[in-house]
């Protein structure tokens, strides 16, 4: 059951530079792939989460790797638009920041993308409290990227609380999964 | 919407009962009563303050139909008022076919005896009357079987398509009378209706009866809509939307319609509810991850700020008087309950128990504050004194229990049940103070976040 689960985000659509409402920034498919690998963790849980599938496989299905500048190709640079915390924490781990600051380099190449951080927490909180926990998460990240030299003007911050999980499940796994601060291209860059 | 319209038509039904009758009936219950201790004299009444009472066996006919069109509604009327008694867990309602005595004609004494044989404590008659095609009256009957004598007796009217409320209104007399409080089953639970797996699930905003009957959506197109509240004094809701792309606070008359986002901020808003004249919104904005109490007036559009902490602060809900505050922060650690005044001042931490207090619901009596308590993996509804916080009383327990909202009476509790795992749907359900009374609320798909309206008008 649990192998024929594994949950796989799919990336942003592309978006061209011009466009687009903040109504359709996240669109996340989800669905079952029983022939993904068994992934890669990048997490601090000490048990294993089974993560989104890593971009480095996606990769070399694209011929020409993703279009500089979109959302796709934010993605394929940080390595990770997804950074996760512990339970009813929103401090930022060192292996987070690492991740962050490819996020904020990006963005500092890209220097007119604009990007939306989604704040997320797992099941196992009121839905009020949770928002506001996910909003602490969105801007424990937005902070940071300012830190790293970003324009705040450049970053919105969200939280959906407990209502965007990743895995559905109920376990450490899927929790650990579920908390956390997704960064979304809005608008994508030229460099 | 058509409004049920109530007499209290005592007079015109005494005036039905011919004297010959009543000597007749006097002396059948003279008679009747050397069978009977007297003691059964004393005035039937269902203690709810106090423990959990046996549920009173009650019985309840098919109403007079004085027309064939009626027919159906007078069989149905019985069945929703049946329905609704048994389900505040204070009554039992005794099978048809048990019934002895078939009236037909409300204004004699029904055969106190032969209700009697059964167990019957109480008796509701009732009869319809077709007044022209769009018109009908209800009058109902309620006896005390055993102290031999009328309790209520009222004529309601209304417009045929209107029957289920005026059963509602019945069932709320009926409850009025024997409990002395008031009822809550001509009320409506606004709630948010759920689709999908749980990673691309769609919340819309519903509206049903109390009892379950009759839902609807009342808004097209969003798909992220979340905590609606009733105003306590009109036909309004508040709720939260995403459609602008942050969560924000809405108002919705759903009488007319109309639409309002509240104060149009450029933060996030979350968590409001009405203050109890209705004429406030109390909620939290979110600045720079920092979560904190305002309250929203709505006449003269003017915010103000009532809690200043850099912890979260949410889901404030006002004590009935308006003078007091209950809300949920991390302040101390972990998220508990804490209360001020509606100002802000004279913050005070109010719950002190094991886990994770969330999600406070000042009770419309004023005496007990309901709460999310999660504890050791498991989710419960509780309550505490809102006086001391002290008296913890857990009504339920499991996987996912959240966000208690109060009957208008204060006695009863619904709140939302999620289950475990990805084929874990939510569900709305209901438990009475006692903890004994609890049910699953039935809605045509998962369903989460009920609010209670007050009885309607």
């Amino acid at each position: 059951m649990n192998t024929k689960t594994i949950v796989l985000a799919v990336v942003m659509l592309a978006l061209s530079a011009c466009a687009t409402t903040p109504k359709q920034q996240e669109i996340i498919q989800t669905q079952p792939r029983a022939e993904v690998p068994a992934p890669v963790i990048v997490e601090p849980e000490p048990e294993a989460p089974i993560e989104p599938a890593p971009v480095e496989e996606a990769a070399p299905v694209i011929p020409q790797g993703p279009q500089p500048g979109t959302a796709d190709h934010f993605k394929y640079m940080s390595g990770e638009d997804r950074v996760y915390f512990g339970y009813n924490e929103y401090s930022l781990t060192p292996q987070t920041r690492e991740i962050l600051k490819s996020q904020a380099s990006w963005l500092q190449q890209y220097n007119n993308a604009i990007i939306v951080i989604g704040g997320n927490a797992d099941e196992r909180g009121t839905r009020e409290y949770n928002l506001a926990l996910g909003a602490r998460r969105a801007d424990a990240v937005k902070a940071f990227l300012v830190s790293q030299g970003v324009a705040p003007g450049r970053i919105t911050t969200v939280s959906y609380g407990k209502e965007r999980p990743i895995d559905g499940r109920s376990n450490e796994a899927a929790w650990a999964l579920n908390r956390n601060a997704h960064s979304v291209v809005l608008v994508g860059g030229s460099s | 919407m058509n409004t049920a319209r109530e007499f209290t038509g005592a007079s015109s039904f005494y005036g039905g009962l011919s004297q010959v009758m009543k000597f007749l009936l006097l002396t059948v219950a003279l008679i009747m009563g050397m069978f009977v201790s007297f003691q059964a004299r004393a005035q039937l009444e269902i203690d709810i303050v106090h423990g959990a009472p046996e549920p009173l066996p009650v019985a309840i006919p098919d109403f007079l139909s004085s027309h064939p069109e009626t027919d159906q509604i007078a069989k149905d009327i019985a069945s929703v008022i049946a329905a609704d008694l048994e389900r505040s867990g204070l009554f039992r309602v005794l099978d048809k076919s048990m019934y002895i005595e078939k009236q037909t004609d409300i204004n004699y004494q029904p055969s106190f005896a032969d209700w009697r044989l059964i167990n019957a404590k109480a008796l509701l008659s009732g009869k319809i009357v077709r007044e022209g095609s769009n018109r009908l009256k209800v009058e109902f009957r309620l006896w005390d079987i055993y102290g031999t004598e009328q309790l209520d007796g009222k004529r309601l009217a209304t417009t045929p398509d209107n029957w289920r409320r005026i059963a509602h209104k019945i069932s709320d007399n009926i409850y009025k009378r024997l409990t002395g409080e008031g009822g809550y089953f001509d009320s409506r639970i606004v709630y948010i209706s759920e689709s999908g797996p749980k990673t691309n699930r769609r919340k819309r905003l519903a509206i049903m009866d109390a009892d379950g009957d009759n839902p609807q959506y009342l808004l097209a197109g969003a798909d992220l809509v979340l905590t609606p509240r009733f105003s306590p004094t009109a036909q309004t809701i508040t709720y939260l939307s995403w459609e602008t792309g942050r969560s924000q606070v809405y108002l919705l008359d759903i009488e007319t319609g109309r639409r309002e986002l509240l104060g149009n901020f450029p933060n996030m808003t979350i968590s409001p509810r009405f203050s109890p004249d209705g004429r406030k919104l109390i909620f939290s904005m979110i600045k720079k991850g920092n979560s904190d109490i305002y309250v929203f007036d709505l006449r003269s559009r003017s915010t103000t700020r009532l809690t200043t902490n850099q912890a979260i602060d949410v889901s404030p809900s006002f004590s009935p008087d308006g003078r007091k505050v209950v809300f949920n922060s991390d302040r101390g650690g972990s998220p508990q309950l804490y209360t001020m005044n509606a100002d802000g001042s004279n913050v005070r931490r109010l719950s002190f128990g094991a886990g994770r207090y969330t999600a406070p619901a000042w009770s419309p009596r004023g005496d007990l504050i309901a709460f999310t308590k999660s504890n050791k993996g498991k989710f419960h509804i509780g309550v505490i004194n809102a006086k001391d916080g002290k008296g913890e009383r857990l009504l339920t327990n499991s996987y996912l229990d959240e966000g208690p909202t109060w009957s208008p009476n204060g006695r009863v509790i619904l709140f939302t049940r999620e289950g475990r795992g990805i084929s874990g749907r939510s569900a709305i359900w209901s438990v009475d103070l006692t903890g004994r009374n609890l049910r699953k609320v039935p809605t045509p798909g998962a369903a989460s976040d009920p609010a209670w309206s007050p009885i309607l008008p």
